[in-house]
Protein backbone atom coordinates (compact mmCIF):
# COMPACT_ATOMS: atom_id res chain seq x y z
CA UNK A 1 0.00 0.00 0.00
CA UNK A 2 1.08 3.46 -1.27
CA UNK A 3 0.28 6.65 1.27
CA UNK A 4 -0.37 9.67 -0.34
CA UNK A 5 0.40 12.14 2.13
CA UNK A 6 -2.83 14.76 1.86
CA UNK A 7 -2.16 17.68 3.74
CA UNK A 8 -3.77 20.23 1.78
CA UNK A 9 -1.30 21.39 -0.53
CA UNK A 10 -3.05 20.52 -4.00
CA UNK A 11 -3.78 18.22 -6.30
CA UNK A 12 -3.28 14.72 -5.11
CA UNK A 13 -5.91 13.12 -7.66
CA UNK A 14 -3.24 12.93 -10.59
CA UNK A 15 -1.06 11.03 -8.65
CA UNK A 16 -3.22 8.97 -6.79
CA UNK A 17 -4.96 7.64 -10.06
CA UNK A 18 -1.60 7.31 -12.45
CA UNK A 19 0.18 5.67 -9.52
CA UNK A 20 -3.00 3.07 -9.49
CA UNK A 21 -2.72 2.60 -13.80
CA UNK A 22 0.30 1.82 -12.29
CA UNK A 23 -1.42 -1.15 -10.40
CA UNK A 24 -0.51 0.01 -6.89
CA UNK A 25 -3.23 0.04 -4.45
CA UNK A 26 -2.98 3.76 -2.69
CA UNK A 27 -4.41 5.72 -0.03
CA UNK A 28 -4.66 9.37 0.12
CA UNK A 29 -4.63 10.15 4.11
CA UNK A 30 -3.48 12.73 6.16
CA UNK A 31 -3.14 10.30 9.46
CA UNK A 32 -0.35 9.12 11.42
CA UNK A 33 -1.03 5.72 11.87
CA UNK A 34 -1.90 5.53 8.15
CA UNK A 35 1.70 6.69 7.02
CA UNK A 36 3.03 4.08 9.55
CA UNK A 37 1.65 1.34 8.70
CA UNK A 38 1.89 1.94 4.22
CA UNK A 39 5.28 0.26 2.71
CA UNK A 40 5.66 3.25 0.46
CA UNK A 41 4.78 6.90 0.78
CA UNK A 42 4.69 9.54 -1.76
CA UNK A 43 4.28 13.41 -0.59
CA UNK A 44 3.18 15.58 -3.39
CA UNK A 45 2.70 19.65 -3.08
CA UNK A 46 2.10 23.06 -5.14
CA UNK A 47 2.50 25.99 -3.24
CA UNK A 48 4.23 28.02 -0.72
CA UNK A 49 6.67 26.58 0.72
CA UNK A 50 6.13 27.92 4.45
CA UNK A 51 2.28 26.81 4.56
CA UNK A 52 3.24 23.23 3.28
CA UNK A 53 5.91 22.79 6.33
CA UNK A 54 2.82 24.50 8.53
CA UNK A 55 0.61 22.29 7.25
CA UNK A 56 2.70 19.16 8.46
CA UNK A 57 3.68 20.47 11.36
CA UNK A 58 0.02 21.12 12.28
CA UNK A 59 -1.39 17.58 10.97
CA UNK A 60 1.83 15.84 13.12
CA UNK A 61 2.83 14.32 9.72
CA UNK A 62 6.84 15.23 10.28
CA UNK A 63 7.76 12.77 12.54
CA UNK A 64 5.83 9.85 10.82
CA UNK A 65 7.48 10.80 7.36
CA UNK A 66 10.75 10.90 8.71
CA UNK A 67 10.08 7.94 10.59
CA UNK A 68 9.15 6.00 7.34
CA UNK A 69 12.51 7.25 5.86
CA UNK A 70 14.50 6.14 8.66
CA UNK A 71 13.18 2.76 8.87
CA UNK A 72 14.43 2.79 4.75
CA UNK A 73 10.83 2.18 3.50
CA UNK A 74 10.22 3.88 0.21
CA UNK A 75 9.53 7.70 0.15
CA UNK A 76 9.04 9.89 -3.03
CA UNK A 77 8.55 13.47 -2.99
CA UNK A 78 7.32 15.67 -6.11
CA UNK A 79 7.90 19.48 -7.28
CA UNK A 80 7.10 21.09 -3.79
CA UNK A 81 6.98 17.46 -1.81
CA UNK A 82 10.39 17.24 -3.06
CA UNK A 83 11.81 20.93 -1.27
CA UNK A 84 10.26 20.26 1.94
CA UNK A 85 12.70 17.26 2.09
CA UNK A 86 15.77 19.76 1.74
CA UNK A 87 17.39 22.12 4.69
CA UNK A 88 16.10 25.49 3.80
CA UNK A 89 14.63 27.17 0.95
CA UNK A 90 14.81 31.16 -0.48
CA UNK A 91 10.85 30.74 -0.99
CA UNK A 92 10.66 30.53 2.84
CA UNK A 93 10.25 33.53 5.67
CA UNK A 94 10.19 31.24 8.72
CA UNK A 95 9.94 27.92 7.90
CA UNK A 96 12.97 25.16 7.55
CA UNK A 97 12.55 21.93 5.76
CA UNK A 98 12.77 18.71 6.72
CA UNK A 99 16.30 18.01 6.15
CA UNK A 100 16.35 14.34 5.22
CA UNK A 101 18.50 15.88 1.87
CA UNK A 102 21.65 18.50 2.83
CA UNK A 103 21.39 21.84 0.70
CA UNK A 104 18.84 24.71 0.01
CA UNK A 105 16.13 25.49 -2.52
CA UNK A 106 17.08 28.63 -4.87
CA UNK A 107 14.89 30.48 -7.05
CA UNK A 108 15.58 30.74 -11.20
CA UNK A 109 17.13 34.45 -11.32
CA UNK A 110 15.20 35.90 -14.17
CA UNK A 111 17.37 37.12 -17.30
CA UNK A 112 17.07 38.44 -20.52
CA UNK A 113 17.56 35.13 -21.74
CA UNK A 114 15.67 33.04 -19.21
CA UNK A 115 12.15 33.31 -18.10
CA UNK A 116 11.02 32.45 -14.04
CA UNK A 117 9.18 29.98 -13.77
CA UNK A 118 10.44 27.33 -16.23
CA UNK A 119 7.46 25.83 -17.82
CA UNK A 120 7.23 23.06 -20.47
CA UNK A 121 9.00 20.12 -21.40
CA UNK A 122 12.67 19.93 -20.45
CA UNK A 123 14.96 16.78 -20.73
CA UNK A 124 16.75 14.66 -18.49
CA UNK A 125 20.40 13.92 -18.70
CA UNK A 126 20.36 10.71 -16.39
CA UNK A 127 23.63 9.70 -14.65
CA UNK A 128 24.16 6.58 -12.00
CA UNK A 129 22.16 3.40 -10.97
CA UNK A 130 18.53 5.12 -9.58
CA UNK A 131 15.76 2.53 -9.94
CA UNK A 132 13.84 5.03 -10.57
CA UNK A 133 15.15 5.37 -14.18
CA UNK A 134 15.26 2.19 -14.76
CA UNK A 135 14.19 1.79 -18.88
CA UNK A 136 14.18 5.61 -19.36
CA UNK A 137 16.08 6.36 -22.09
CA UNK A 138 18.77 9.64 -21.49
CA UNK A 139 17.43 12.92 -22.63
CA UNK A 140 14.01 11.48 -21.86
CA UNK A 141 11.41 14.78 -21.75
CA UNK A 142 9.28 15.42 -18.50
CA UNK A 143 7.26 18.34 -17.32
CA UNK A 144 8.27 21.18 -15.23
CA UNK A 145 6.21 24.18 -13.88
CA UNK A 146 8.37 25.81 -11.23
CA UNK A 147 10.19 28.95 -10.13
CA UNK A 148 12.47 27.04 -7.51
CA UNK A 149 15.01 24.25 -7.50
CA UNK A 150 16.56 22.29 -5.34
CA UNK A 151 20.67 23.02 -4.88
CA UNK A 152 22.20 19.46 -2.86
CA UNK A 153 25.51 20.21 -1.03
CA UNK A 154 26.10 16.22 -1.79
CA UNK A 155 26.07 16.36 -5.42
CA UNK A 156 26.15 12.39 -5.33
CA UNK A 157 22.43 12.71 -4.73
CA UNK A 158 21.98 13.62 -8.18
CA UNK A 159 20.17 11.06 -10.22
CA UNK A 160 19.19 13.08 -12.91
CA UNK A 161 19.94 16.63 -14.12
CA UNK A 162 17.79 19.20 -16.35
CA UNK A 163 19.73 22.42 -18.01
CA UNK A 164 17.77 25.94 -17.53
CA UNK A 165 20.09 28.74 -17.78
CA UNK A 166 22.22 26.14 -15.57
CA UNK A 167 22.35 22.53 -14.69
CA UNK A 168 19.73 21.86 -11.55
CA UNK A 169 19.04 18.35 -10.15
CA UNK A 170 15.63 17.38 -11.14
CA UNK A 171 15.94 14.08 -9.49
CA UNK A 172 17.95 13.51 -6.55
CA UNK A 173 18.41 10.01 -4.70
CA UNK A 174 19.32 8.66 -1.83
CA UNK A 175 18.83 5.08 -0.23
CA UNK A 176 15.55 4.45 -0.57
CA UNK A 177 14.37 8.49 -0.61
CA UNK A 178 13.58 9.83 -3.66
CA UNK A 179 12.40 13.55 -5.03
CA UNK A 180 11.55 14.71 -8.52
CA UNK A 181 11.18 18.50 -9.54
CA UNK A 182 9.51 17.84 -12.42
CA UNK A 183 5.92 16.04 -12.61
CA UNK A 184 5.78 12.32 -13.06
CA UNK A 185 2.05 12.43 -13.00
CA UNK A 186 1.95 14.27 -15.56
CA UNK A 187 4.67 13.95 -17.99
CA UNK A 188 2.83 10.89 -20.02
CA UNK A 189 4.28 7.85 -20.63
CA UNK A 190 7.85 8.11 -19.61
CA UNK A 191 6.03 9.59 -16.20
CA UNK A 192 4.10 6.44 -15.97
CA UNK A 193 7.50 4.62 -16.38
CA UNK A 194 8.75 6.15 -13.33
CA UNK A 195 6.30 6.03 -11.06
CA UNK A 196 5.80 2.54 -12.47
CA UNK A 197 9.53 1.60 -11.06
CA UNK A 198 8.77 3.37 -7.86
CA UNK A 199 5.83 0.82 -7.46
CA UNK A 200 7.76 -1.74 -8.09
CA UNK A 201 10.48 -1.23 -5.59
CA UNK A 202 10.36 -3.31 -2.72
CA UNK B 1 16.61 22.49 -23.67
CA UNK B 2 13.30 23.49 -23.04
CA UNK B 3 11.07 23.15 -25.95
CA UNK B 4 8.25 25.42 -27.70
CA UNK B 5 4.99 23.95 -26.56
CA UNK B 6 1.88 23.37 -28.79
CA UNK B 7 -1.30 23.81 -27.33
CA UNK B 8 -4.55 22.56 -28.53
CA UNK B 9 -8.14 24.48 -26.71
CA UNK B 10 -11.00 23.00 -25.99
CA UNK B 11 -14.11 25.36 -25.37
CA UNK B 12 -16.39 23.66 -22.71
CA UNK B 13 -20.02 24.18 -21.83
CA UNK B 14 -22.02 22.44 -19.57
CA UNK B 15 -19.03 19.88 -19.09
CA UNK B 16 -19.31 18.91 -22.85
CA UNK B 17 -16.87 20.39 -25.71
CA UNK B 18 -19.10 22.57 -28.34
CA UNK B 19 -17.32 24.18 -31.58
CA UNK B 20 -17.24 20.76 -33.60
CA UNK B 21 -14.19 18.53 -32.95
CA UNK B 22 -14.44 16.35 -35.41
CA UNK B 23 -11.97 12.89 -35.23
CA UNK B 24 -12.69 9.75 -37.09
CA UNK B 25 -13.66 7.19 -34.83
CA UNK B 26 -14.25 9.13 -31.78
CA UNK B 27 -17.76 7.36 -29.98
CA UNK B 28 -18.56 10.67 -28.60
CA UNK B 29 -16.82 14.00 -29.41
CA UNK B 30 -18.48 15.96 -26.83
CA UNK B 31 -17.06 14.03 -24.30
CA UNK B 32 -13.93 16.43 -23.07
CA UNK B 33 -11.94 13.24 -21.76
CA UNK B 34 -12.12 11.58 -25.04
CA UNK B 35 -10.80 14.31 -26.70
CA UNK B 36 -8.58 14.98 -24.51
CA UNK B 37 -7.36 11.29 -25.07
CA UNK B 38 -6.53 11.79 -28.61
CA UNK B 39 -4.39 15.32 -28.11
CA UNK B 40 -2.61 12.92 -25.17
CA UNK B 41 -1.75 10.49 -27.96
CA UNK B 42 -0.84 13.28 -30.47
CA UNK B 43 1.46 14.17 -27.77
CA UNK B 44 0.04 17.51 -27.61
CA UNK B 45 2.21 19.52 -25.02
CA UNK B 46 -0.33 20.94 -22.92
CA UNK B 47 -4.15 21.41 -23.25
CA UNK B 48 -6.45 24.40 -22.26
CA UNK B 49 -9.88 23.70 -21.15
CA UNK B 50 -12.16 27.41 -21.26
CA UNK B 51 -15.23 27.06 -19.51
CA UNK B 52 -17.61 29.68 -22.15
CA UNK B 53 -20.53 28.81 -19.61
CA UNK B 54 -18.74 30.44 -17.12
CA UNK B 55 -21.92 30.98 -14.66
CA UNK B 56 -22.12 30.03 -10.74
CA UNK B 57 -24.26 27.12 -11.55
CA UNK B 58 -21.74 25.34 -13.73
CA UNK B 59 -18.55 25.76 -11.48
CA UNK B 60 -19.16 22.53 -10.05
CA UNK B 61 -19.67 20.98 -12.86
CA UNK B 62 -16.62 22.42 -14.00
CA UNK B 63 -14.63 20.64 -11.42
CA UNK B 64 -16.63 17.09 -11.48
CA UNK B 65 -14.75 17.69 -14.96
CA UNK B 66 -11.35 19.17 -14.08
CA UNK B 67 -11.36 15.28 -11.63
CA UNK B 68 -12.85 13.88 -14.30
CA UNK B 69 -10.07 14.61 -16.82
CA UNK B 70 -7.14 14.48 -14.53
CA UNK B 71 -7.72 10.64 -13.74
CA UNK B 72 -7.52 9.85 -17.59
CA UNK B 73 -4.91 11.71 -19.06
CA UNK B 74 -1.52 12.30 -17.46
CA UNK B 75 -0.52 15.53 -19.06
CA UNK B 76 -0.50 19.05 -18.27
CA UNK B 77 -3.50 21.20 -18.45
CA UNK B 78 -4.70 24.87 -17.86
CA UNK B 79 -8.49 25.66 -17.01
CA UNK B 80 -10.49 29.07 -17.45
CA UNK B 81 -13.39 30.76 -17.84
CA UNK B 82 -15.25 33.13 -15.62
CA UNK B 83 -12.98 32.28 -12.90
CA UNK B 84 -14.12 34.41 -10.16
CA UNK B 85 -12.00 34.10 -6.71
CA UNK B 86 -9.39 32.36 -4.75
CA UNK B 87 -11.75 29.35 -3.81
CA UNK B 88 -12.57 28.66 -7.58
CA UNK B 89 -9.03 28.90 -8.29
CA UNK B 90 -8.24 26.17 -5.50
CA UNK B 91 -11.12 24.10 -6.11
CA UNK B 92 -9.62 23.71 -10.08
CA UNK B 93 -6.19 23.10 -8.88
CA UNK B 94 -6.99 20.54 -6.17
CA UNK B 95 -9.17 18.98 -8.92
CA UNK B 96 -6.03 18.12 -10.90
CA UNK B 97 -4.81 21.40 -13.09
CA UNK B 98 -1.45 21.96 -13.44
CA UNK B 99 -2.67 25.78 -14.01
CA UNK B 100 -5.68 28.25 -13.43
CA UNK B 101 -6.01 31.14 -16.06
CA UNK B 102 -8.15 33.99 -15.02
CA UNK B 103 -9.28 37.22 -17.25
CA UNK B 104 -11.83 39.46 -16.70
CA UNK B 105 -11.72 38.64 -13.05
CA UNK B 106 -8.30 40.02 -12.91
CA UNK B 107 -8.58 43.34 -14.93
CA UNK B 108 -11.82 44.12 -12.33
CA UNK B 109 -9.67 43.22 -9.00
CA UNK B 110 -5.76 42.50 -9.85
CA UNK B 111 -5.21 41.52 -6.38
CA UNK B 112 -6.87 38.49 -6.69
CA UNK B 113 -2.88 38.06 -9.03
CA UNK B 114 -1.28 38.55 -6.40
CA UNK B 115 -3.28 36.51 -4.09
CA UNK B 116 -3.44 33.83 -5.89
CA UNK B 117 0.46 33.30 -6.94
CA UNK B 118 1.51 33.65 -2.78
CA UNK B 119 -0.47 30.71 -1.89
CA UNK B 120 -0.25 28.40 -5.07
CA UNK B 121 2.88 29.84 -6.36
CA UNK B 122 3.09 31.81 -9.51
CA UNK B 123 3.53 28.66 -12.16
CA UNK B 124 0.10 27.33 -11.83
CA UNK B 125 -1.72 31.27 -12.83
CA UNK B 126 -1.92 32.13 -16.17
CA UNK B 127 -3.21 35.80 -16.97
CA UNK B 128 -5.40 35.53 -20.35
CA UNK B 129 -5.72 38.71 -22.37
CA UNK B 130 -7.80 39.53 -24.87
CA UNK B 131 -6.05 42.19 -26.80
CA UNK B 132 -7.08 44.80 -29.91
CA UNK B 133 -5.15 47.04 -31.92
CA UNK B 134 -6.12 50.40 -31.39
CA UNK B 135 -7.23 51.92 -34.63
CA UNK B 136 -6.56 55.34 -35.15
CA UNK B 137 -3.93 55.35 -37.41
CA UNK B 138 -3.26 52.05 -39.20
CA UNK B 139 -5.60 49.01 -39.94
CA UNK B 140 -5.62 46.04 -37.87
CA UNK B 141 -3.90 43.78 -40.70
CA UNK B 142 -1.10 45.96 -40.80
CA UNK B 143 0.68 46.14 -37.58
CA UNK B 144 3.86 45.93 -37.64
CA UNK B 145 5.47 45.31 -34.64
CA UNK B 146 7.87 48.28 -35.01
CA UNK B 147 6.62 49.86 -31.47
CA UNK B 148 4.18 52.26 -32.90
CA UNK B 149 1.13 50.15 -32.14
CA UNK B 150 -0.98 49.92 -29.13
CA UNK B 151 -3.21 47.31 -27.88
CA UNK B 152 -6.55 47.87 -25.59
CA UNK B 153 -7.44 44.95 -23.35
CA UNK B 154 -10.76 43.63 -23.88
CA UNK B 155 -12.97 41.48 -21.48
CA UNK B 156 -16.39 39.81 -21.01
CA UNK B 157 -14.83 37.58 -23.70
CA UNK B 158 -14.01 40.24 -25.93
CA UNK B 159 -17.43 42.38 -25.28
CA UNK B 160 -15.85 44.71 -23.40
CA UNK B 161 -13.44 47.40 -23.89
CA UNK B 162 -11.41 48.52 -20.55
CA UNK B 163 -8.92 51.55 -21.74
CA UNK B 164 -6.06 49.24 -20.53
CA UNK B 165 -2.84 49.01 -22.66
CA UNK B 166 -2.48 45.38 -23.04
CA UNK B 167 1.60 45.79 -22.97
CA UNK B 168 1.05 47.83 -19.64
CA UNK B 169 -1.25 45.28 -18.70
CA UNK B 170 0.86 42.47 -19.29
CA UNK B 171 3.18 43.87 -17.53
CA UNK B 172 1.71 44.64 -14.55
CA UNK B 173 0.38 41.15 -14.12
CA UNK B 174 3.57 39.75 -14.49
CA UNK B 175 4.36 42.53 -11.38
CA UNK B 176 1.80 41.07 -9.35
CA UNK B 177 2.69 37.26 -9.74
CA UNK B 178 1.18 35.79 -12.95
CA UNK B 179 3.38 32.99 -13.99
CA UNK B 180 2.62 33.24 -17.64
CA UNK B 181 0.48 34.59 -20.12
CA UNK B 182 -2.04 33.29 -22.43
CA UNK B 183 -2.15 36.15 -25.14
CA UNK B 184 -5.21 36.48 -27.79
CA UNK B 185 -5.22 38.17 -30.65
CA UNK B 186 -8.69 39.43 -31.60
CA UNK B 187 -7.64 40.89 -34.68
CA UNK B 188 -6.40 37.54 -36.00
CA UNK B 189 -8.35 34.74 -34.13
CA UNK B 190 -10.37 32.93 -36.39
CA UNK B 191 -8.60 34.63 -39.72
CA UNK B 192 -6.41 31.82 -40.04
CA UNK B 193 -4.22 34.09 -41.30
CA UNK B 194 -1.43 33.53 -38.52
CA UNK B 195 -0.33 34.45 -35.26
CA UNK B 196 -0.45 38.55 -34.67
CA UNK B 197 3.15 38.97 -34.67
CA UNK B 198 3.73 42.69 -33.91
CA UNK B 199 1.59 42.24 -30.91
CA UNK B 200 3.09 39.00 -29.83
CA UNK B 201 6.76 40.75 -29.74
CA UNK B 202 5.20 43.62 -27.62
CA UNK B 203 3.82 41.21 -25.11
CA UNK B 204 7.03 38.76 -24.47
CA UNK B 205 9.45 41.64 -24.88
CA UNK B 206 7.79 43.72 -21.95
CA UNK B 207 7.81 40.61 -19.37
CA UNK B 208 10.14 37.78 -18.54
CA UNK B 209 7.16 35.02 -18.31
CA UNK B 210 6.30 32.57 -20.61
CA UNK B 211 3.78 33.93 -23.40
CA UNK B 212 1.40 31.33 -25.20
CA UNK B 213 0.18 33.36 -28.72
CA UNK B 214 -3.16 32.62 -29.47
CA UNK B 215 -5.22 33.32 -32.70
CA UNK B 216 -4.59 33.40 -36.05
CA UNK B 217 -3.06 29.51 -36.67
CA UNK B 218 -4.17 28.11 -39.92
CA UNK B 219 -0.97 25.84 -40.56
CA UNK B 220 2.40 24.65 -39.39
CA UNK B 221 4.09 27.43 -40.87
CA UNK B 222 2.44 30.16 -38.80
CA UNK B 223 3.86 28.33 -35.53
CA UNK B 224 7.55 28.71 -37.12
CA UNK B 225 6.62 32.25 -37.75
CA UNK B 226 5.36 33.33 -34.00
CA UNK B 227 8.64 31.06 -32.82
CA UNK B 228 11.21 32.30 -34.74
CA UNK B 229 9.79 36.30 -34.70
CA UNK B 230 9.18 36.59 -31.44
CA UNK B 231 10.05 34.68 -27.97
CA UNK B 232 6.99 33.39 -27.37
CA UNK B 233 6.43 30.10 -25.54
CA UNK B 234 3.75 28.38 -26.95
CA UNK B 235 1.27 28.03 -29.71
CA UNK B 236 -2.22 27.83 -29.15
CA UNK B 237 -4.89 26.51 -31.55
CA UNK B 238 -8.45 25.02 -31.80
CA UNK B 239 -9.74 24.52 -35.20
CA UNK B 240 -6.77 23.18 -37.14
CA UNK B 241 -6.44 20.79 -34.67
CA UNK B 242 -10.07 20.14 -34.05
CA UNK B 243 -11.33 19.50 -37.99
CA UNK B 244 -7.97 17.18 -38.30
CA UNK B 245 -6.68 19.81 -40.95
CA UNK B 246 -3.14 19.39 -39.68
CA UNK B 247 -2.40 17.14 -36.34
CA UNK B 248 -0.12 18.21 -33.46
CA UNK B 249 2.57 15.93 -34.75
CA UNK B 250 2.59 17.30 -38.01
CA UNK B 251 3.10 20.99 -36.77
CA UNK B 252 5.83 19.33 -34.58
CA UNK B 253 7.60 18.04 -37.31
CA UNK B 254 7.43 21.13 -39.61
CA UNK B 255 8.78 23.20 -36.31
CA UNK B 256 12.08 20.52 -35.76
CA UNK B 257 12.64 20.92 -39.67
CA UNK B 258 13.07 24.41 -39.56
CA UNK B 259 15.67 24.09 -36.38
CA UNK B 260 12.78 24.83 -33.63
CA UNK B 261 13.30 22.88 -30.60
CA UNK B 262 10.28 20.58 -29.98
CA UNK B 263 9.31 17.15 -28.21
CA UNK B 264 9.00 14.74 -30.53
Amino acid sequence: MIAIIDYGMGNIHSVNKALEVCGAKTLITNKVQDIKSCDKAVLPGVGAFDDAVSELKKQGLIEPILEHIKNKKPFLGICLGMQLLFDESAEAQKEKGLGVFNGKVEKFKHSHDLKVPHMGWNQLKTSGECPLLKDIPDNSFVYFCHSYYPLPYDKSIIAGLTNYGQDFAAIVWKDKVFGMQFHPEKSQGIGLRMLQNFVNLC
Amino acid sequence: MLTKRIIPCLDIKDGRVVKGVKFLGLKDAGDPVEVARVYDKEEADELVFLDITASFENRKTLVELVEKIAKNIFMPFTVGGGVGDIGDIRNILNAGAEKVSVNTQAVKLPQLISEASKRFGSQCIVVAIDAKLVTSHQSPVTSNGQGTDKWEVYINGGRTPTGLDAVEWARKAAKLGAGEILLTSMDYDGTKDGFDIGLTKAITEAVGIPVIASGGAGKPEHFFDVFSKTSADAGLAASIFHYQEYSVRQVKECLREKGIPVRL
